[in-house]
């Protein structure tokens, strides 16, 4: 492996501009979906690069480019300048690239070595691995990054921050080179990621290359060198950090025209239907409270983590608050399983769908009637034909596309898998619907689908109350906004409010 | 929203074709052949008489595979239903000494039944523990209290009127016991196959989690499965201590493995979420005839066991080695 003085003699000197690795005119397709068109990004020795981009806009399929879990279809990778390939996790490895994802998988049952080496353990006699050995370099990994933890422990003894480091210590235990960190800062404290900083910064000493993800500003700041900002699988600016100001940044990474992809609607609210106060959770959420109205979309926005979907699951009775009330039209109600809040009207499109939202392996019709089985049945006995009825009426109505309603839904695509979750909420005929990321791994033409009907049982009168991390999304959908930091509701806004800054500025606390 | 000429049938295939296609068809043939195996092998098999002492083979656990099938569709397990006969057959025999009569009997052994499944069902839905590792305590628990209040000792002098659901006659050969297993399995095909509440048993082995986000009430269906089951062993318990007109703290000793034995190879998967009663039914045929069978020939017990085991092997690997072999 090349070392930091041999990498300057091959480009002959010029080491400000030699990236250790670099994308060149990157495109990569999925069907349906441009993830990435014609962008490049250069890893500098020594150097913070900030990759900023809203959920969507491919900084996560760089990423996998980057590490050897996808191949681009157009453009090339460069290492030392060289063109390389990545056709496996492996080569990726082998040319010291190494990604400290936000859930790194751990054994808790496993010592920190063991941890830190799991897969490429030193070997000594018979092939057996060599512990003594594999503690010793366990034990200079962490003392490299400052870490004060025993190789022998187990996992399960250490605490998050600890086990954080673990992982960044088996990042690093395969004599990395470039070090992506993606959304490294997102599960932890303040105090921690000053700690992460100061990692940060000895591994810049140390002269590798780090790619650093993040959504927080203040972050980026305060740590990298210099930036590369995606939108919609496109380059739209990089330079040095020096050179460019906050929003400046923020409108390169919000900025496009939102209102053309939308549906056109007139908001009419009515009564109000939903009224929630002081809403709190021990740990995810805080003293949340507002009102709804029978036609309105309520949009909620914030970083991944919150406190959105916590206080969403809570409203549907998955998880009960410690306090705060629920009025439905005036009335006051107590929710203490999602059955609940079914009998009350309250219906929850969860973002995960293959867990959460549908049963899978049950066929179209079992999952739209499922809520509604009294509808169907007379004293506990199905109705077969007005089953399929009923499903029929509400799979029609939004346009699901199947070969027959007895198909699993595990069959469909992503964007009819969440057409048939919404056609089982609305057979309850319910008051409110919670549509958690709605169109979260949904190809672009379902997804339009999904905002039109979203706008049309707005119209109907039915109160939406949706959970979005795509800016776009909640600028085109919502009437009102509410905007939640650490579990807390930190702004409401309404109409004249509703600017892609002021929600990210909201949103991240600056 | 739009109104294409584009149409969603129903379904692609009918459900008559899905039927023929199914596992409890094959099963069915397997049924058929072991019967036309048997009447070759042994002279005394087509006898009517004999036939029906042979159903007794498998009525008693039937009747707790049925509602043991839906338990593990469930995604959860009972391998304490062979303990609960015991112990509603202890608590039988102890209300006998009492002087207690045959209808204070049969609801001394629903109620025992009730009680241990609601037990079982506490634990596994209100603490949230896993129901194998609950099951199995249960097991030497219930089995345990059985053989303090016994030891060697043995509960004797059932009344006459009370032997009649384990010897009695319906019509001919038609015995008491059989009716009743016919019975329960109608109950239970109907309650798995056509209920909200069947709906909400496949819903729930599929995927516990979603079908709690689809507002069903997870716990308390278990809870009443678990019910169920415990009902069902004390029905069992009822038919086999008056079948044998005694209790021994080692009564039905190994059940609870034949049993679940009997609902795998009906198709039900281990893993929950799909399987059907007519399987079960089929599945207690296939088990009766082989004991049967083996039982004229004069092969000892160790040997049935051993044809059992290999059965479910056989019967479960089948298929699979047949999609593999069509594969290639």
């Amino acid at each position: 492996m090349l070392n930091q003085t041999d990498m300057a003699t091959i480009s002959d000197g010029l080491v400000e501009d030699v990236a250790i690795l670099a994308l060149e005119r990157i495109t990569k397709t999925f069907p349906g979906v441009k993830a990435l068109s014609d962008v490049s990004l250069r890893l500098i020795p020594g150097k913070v690069t900030a990759l900023i981009g809203e959920n969507g806009a491919g900084k996560s399929t760089v990423v996998k480019i980057l590490t050897g879990i996808y191949q681009p279809d157009g453009g090339s990778l460069r290492v030392d300048g060289q063109p390389t390939r990545f056709p496996v996790p492996q080569a990726a490895s082998r040319s010291g690239v190494t990604a400290i994802h936000q859930e790194t998988v751990l054994f808790d049952e496993l010592s920190v070595a063991e941890n830190i080496f799991l897969g490429h353990a030193p070997r000594g006699a018979f092939g057996l691995i060599d512990l003594k050995q594999m503690a010793e370099k366990a034990r200079e990994i962490l003392d490299s990054i400052g870490a004060k933890i025993d190789p022998e422990h187990k996992l399960k003894d250490l605490g998050i921050a600890n086990k954080h480091l673990v992982a960044i210590a088996r990042a690093l235990s395969i004599d990395a080179r470039v070090v992506i960190m993606d959304e490294p800062t997102a599960a932890l404290s303040h105090k921690e990621i000053e700690e992460l900083f100061e990692l940060v910064e000895k591994l810049k000493a140390q002269g590798k290359a780090i790619l650093f993800i993040s959504h927080k500003f203040d972050e980026i700041f305060r740590i990298a060198d210099n930036y590369t900002v995606f939108r919609d699988g496109q380059l739209i600016g990089d330079g040095s950090i020096a050179d460019v100001s906050e929003p400046e940044l923020v409108k390169m990474m919000v900025g496009r025209d939102v209102s053309q992809i939308f549906p056109e609607r007139t908001s009419n609210p009515g009564d109000t239907v939903l009224k929630v106060s002081g809403y709190s959770h021990p740990t995810e959420f805080e003293d949340i409270g507002f009102t709804l109205r029978k036609g309105e979309i309520l949009g909620f926005y914030g970083l991944v983590g919150a406190g959105r979907s916590e206080f969403m699951q809570a409203l549907f009775g998955i998880t009960r608050p410690s306090a705060g009330t629920v009025e439905i039209d005036a009335t006051p109600v107590h929710i203490k399983s999602p059955a609940d809040a079914v009998d009350h009207g309250i219906v929850y499109v969860p973002e995960d769908r293959g867990k959460q939202g549908a049963i899978l392996d049950m066929p179209i019709f079992q999952n739209v009637t499922l809520p509604s089985l009294g509808r169907i049945s007379s004293r506990g006995f199905l109705k077969l034909a007005e089953e399929f009825k009923l499903a029929r009426d509400y799979t029609e109505r939004l346009d699901l596309r199947a070969a027959s309603l007895d198909t699993p839904v595990g069959n469909l695509s992503g964007g009819n898998q969440q057409k048939v979750v919404i056609a089982k909420w609305l057979a309850t005929q319910p008051k409110v619907i919670i549509l958690d990321e709605p169109t979260k791994g949904v190809d672009i033409g379902s997804k339009a689908a999904v905002h039109e009907f979203m706008a049309e049982l707005a119209a109907q009168g039915l109160a939406v109350i949706m959970v979005s991390s795509e800016i776009p999304e909640v600028l085109g959908m919502s009437d009102r906004v509410i905007v939640m930091r650490e579990g807390r509701m930190v702004a409401e806004l309404t109409e004249g409010d509703l600017q892609p800054e002021t929600l990210v500025r909201h949103a991240a606390g600056i | 929203m739009s109104t294409t000429d584009r149409f969603v049938p129903d379904r692609l295939r009918s459900p008559l074709e899905e039927r023929l296609k199914s596992w409890e068809t094959l099963l069915l043939l397997v049924a058929i052949g072991i019967f036309v195996a048997n009447s070759f092998a042994s002279p005394y098999f087509l006898n009517a008489w004999n036939l029906s002492d042979a159903t007794f083979n498998f009525t008693e656990k039937a009747m707790i595979a049925f509602a043991m099938a839906l338990l593990i569709i469930s995604g959860e397990i009972d391998l304490s239903v062979a303990s609960i006969i015991a112990l509603a057959s202890t608590a039988m025999g102890a209300a006998v000494q009492m002087g207690v009569g045959t209808p204070g009997l049969v609801l001394v052994g629903l109620g025992v039944g009730l009680l241990c499944g609601a037990f079982n069902g506490v634990l596994v839905t209100r603490m949230g523990l896993p129901s194998i590792v609950v099951t199995i305590g249960t097991m030497s628990l219930f089995r345990g209290i059985s053989f303090i209040v016994l030891g060697d000792q043995a509960y004797r002098g059932y009344p006459e009127s009370f032997s009649w659901f384990g010897q009695g006659y319906v019509w001919w050969v038609i015995s008491f016991e059989f009716v009743l297993f016919a019975i329960i399995a109608l109950i239970y095909a109907i309650l798995l196959h056509k209920t909200n509440f069947g709906r909400a048993v496949y819903a729930i082995g599929n995927n516990a989690t979603g079908a709690m986000f689809s507002g069903i009430r997870v716990q308390r269906v278990k809870f009443i499965l678990f019910l169920l089951t415990g009902l069902m062993s004390g029905v069992a318990a009822i038919c086999l201590t008056a079948r044998l007109g005694s209790t021994r703290p080692s009564i039905a000793t190994g059940w609870e493995l034949e049993i679940v034995t009997m609902v795998v190879l009906g198709g039900v998967s281990i893993l929950g979420g799909s399987g059907t009663i007519v399987g079960v039914v089929i599945a207690a045929l296939v088990m009766g005839l082989v004991t049967f069978g083996l039982g004229l020939l004069n092969v000892p017990g160790i040997v049935m066991s051993i044809v059992i085991g290999a059965l479910l092997i056989g019967v479960i690997a089948l298929p699979r080695l047949w999609s593999i072999w069509r594969a290639r």
